[in-house]
């Protein structure tokens, strides 16, 4: 059986985690789209925590038979991973459309200074 | 241009079929009104045709998405010194005939930002498939509670903006589907918000951008942001527009 002191902890912890992501979104310091993943984070761990018949359960298909409490862990190590490999993939974005961002301000750089030598250039014709 | 009274704010992805008529018929109401395409990284010849059929393009160096699209627009309206802004969709379900109605609340000083809306009055030829129409009900419920006035169609794309409701959107418009959050951050902005009944083409061509698979991250992010929304302070316009 799971102690009851971890249940707590678990419990303690994981909603911990879900009023910390709720005030970063409120605060706008977090967007939404990356809010979801680890408000599903705390949720799960927070029901495994509270829900000890069901963490024993899973414990059982999964083997393990000593320490329920582990798989509070193994769920909460998959979670982070899963977490991990959605930002490898947000930086990947985010590092693409700042090189397109790069190249299209020097391009943009060069555009205007061929305008404005073009105007300079025809300004003095008048005045000559 | 410099003649212009509104703006026209297109946002448009991958819309060559219709843009060009859309463009056109915008340009042929009644209203003096200047017409900008935001044109979200399209890989199509959507900006060129635009372009060629009068629009102002602005093109985004890559997919930002509706929300930042559409706020590109409300930027520019805000660095043209524009006091009225439209806002259509670039698929042409937005009729531009209903220009006029969607513009007069504003005209008359009664509103700072007028959603064009499907559910005004019952008997609208617009009948969405059923789970649309619950999902559309069930925001329109929760904004109408969260912010303090009843609304009836919280996913439409159809408005008319204000000198307060540019300004706003301008510094504040969610990224990604939008309307539902910009309509509750309106109201918690103290915005005047009117309604106005439209009725809606079906698309023509192109793709709906909300495919099934979408729509729980859709629900869930909007629900998300309805709630997170309703425990921020927000700047308040009060006093309305001049």
């Amino acid at each position: 059986m799971t102690p009851l002191r971890a249940s707590l902890a678990g419990v303690v912890a994981s909603v911990l985690l879900l009023l910390i992501v709720l005030e970063l979104v409120r605060g706008r310091r977090l967007k939404e789209r990356y809010a979801l993943l680890w408000l599903a984070t705390g949720l799960i761990l927070l029901v495994l925590s509270a829900w000890r018949g069901a963490l024993n359960t899973i414990a059982g298909w999964v083997g393990v038979q000593t320490y329920p409490p582990a798989v509070l862990f193994a769920v909460a190590t998959l979670f982070i991973l899963l977490v991990l490999l959605h930002y490898s993939i947000v930086l990947s974005k985010l590092t693409d459309e700042n090189v397109e961002l790069a190249q299209r301000i020097a391009l943009l750089e060069a555009r205007m200074e061929r305008t404005e030598s073009a105007a300079s250039s025809e300004q003095r014709v008048p005045a000559g | 241009m410099t003649q212009a009274r509104v703006l026209a704010i297109v946002p448009a992805f991958n819309e060559a079929g219709i843009i060009g008529r859309v463009v056109e018929e915008i340009r042929a109401t009644d209203v003096r009104i200047a017409v900008v395409v935001i044109d979200d990284a399209s890989t199509d010849e959507t900006a060129e045709i635009a372009r060629a059929h009068g629009a102002t393009v602005l093109q985004l160096p890559f997919n930002v998405g509706i929300g930042g699209a559409v706020q590109t627009g409300f930027k520019y309206a805000l660095e043209q010194g524009c006091e009225l802004a439209v806002r259509l969709d670039g698929d042409g379900q937005h009729d531009p005939s209903e220009l006029p109605k969607l513009l007069a609340p504003i005209e008359r000083g009664e509103a700072d930002l007028v959603i064009g809306s499907r559910f005004v009055e019952s008997g609208g030829s617009y009948r969405p498939p059923f789970a649309r129409r619950l999902g559309i009900r069930v925001f329109a419920r929760v904004v109408s509670l969260l912010g303090g006035q009843r609304v009836t169609d919280t996913t439409s794309g159809f408005l008319a903006l204000g000198p307060h409701g540019i300004e706003l959107f301008a510094s504040d418009y969610p990224h990604d589907y939008p309307e539902v959050e910009a309509t509750l951050v309106a109201l918690r902005s103290r915005l005047r918000l009117v309604q106005v009944q439209v009725d809606m083409r079906e698309r023509e061509t192109g793709v709906s951008s909300i495919t099934f698979v979408r729509s729980l991250y859709y629900i869930v992010k909007v629900m998300l942001a309805l709630l997170v929304s309703s425990l921020r302070r927000y700047p308040r316009f009060e006093g309305g527009s001049r």
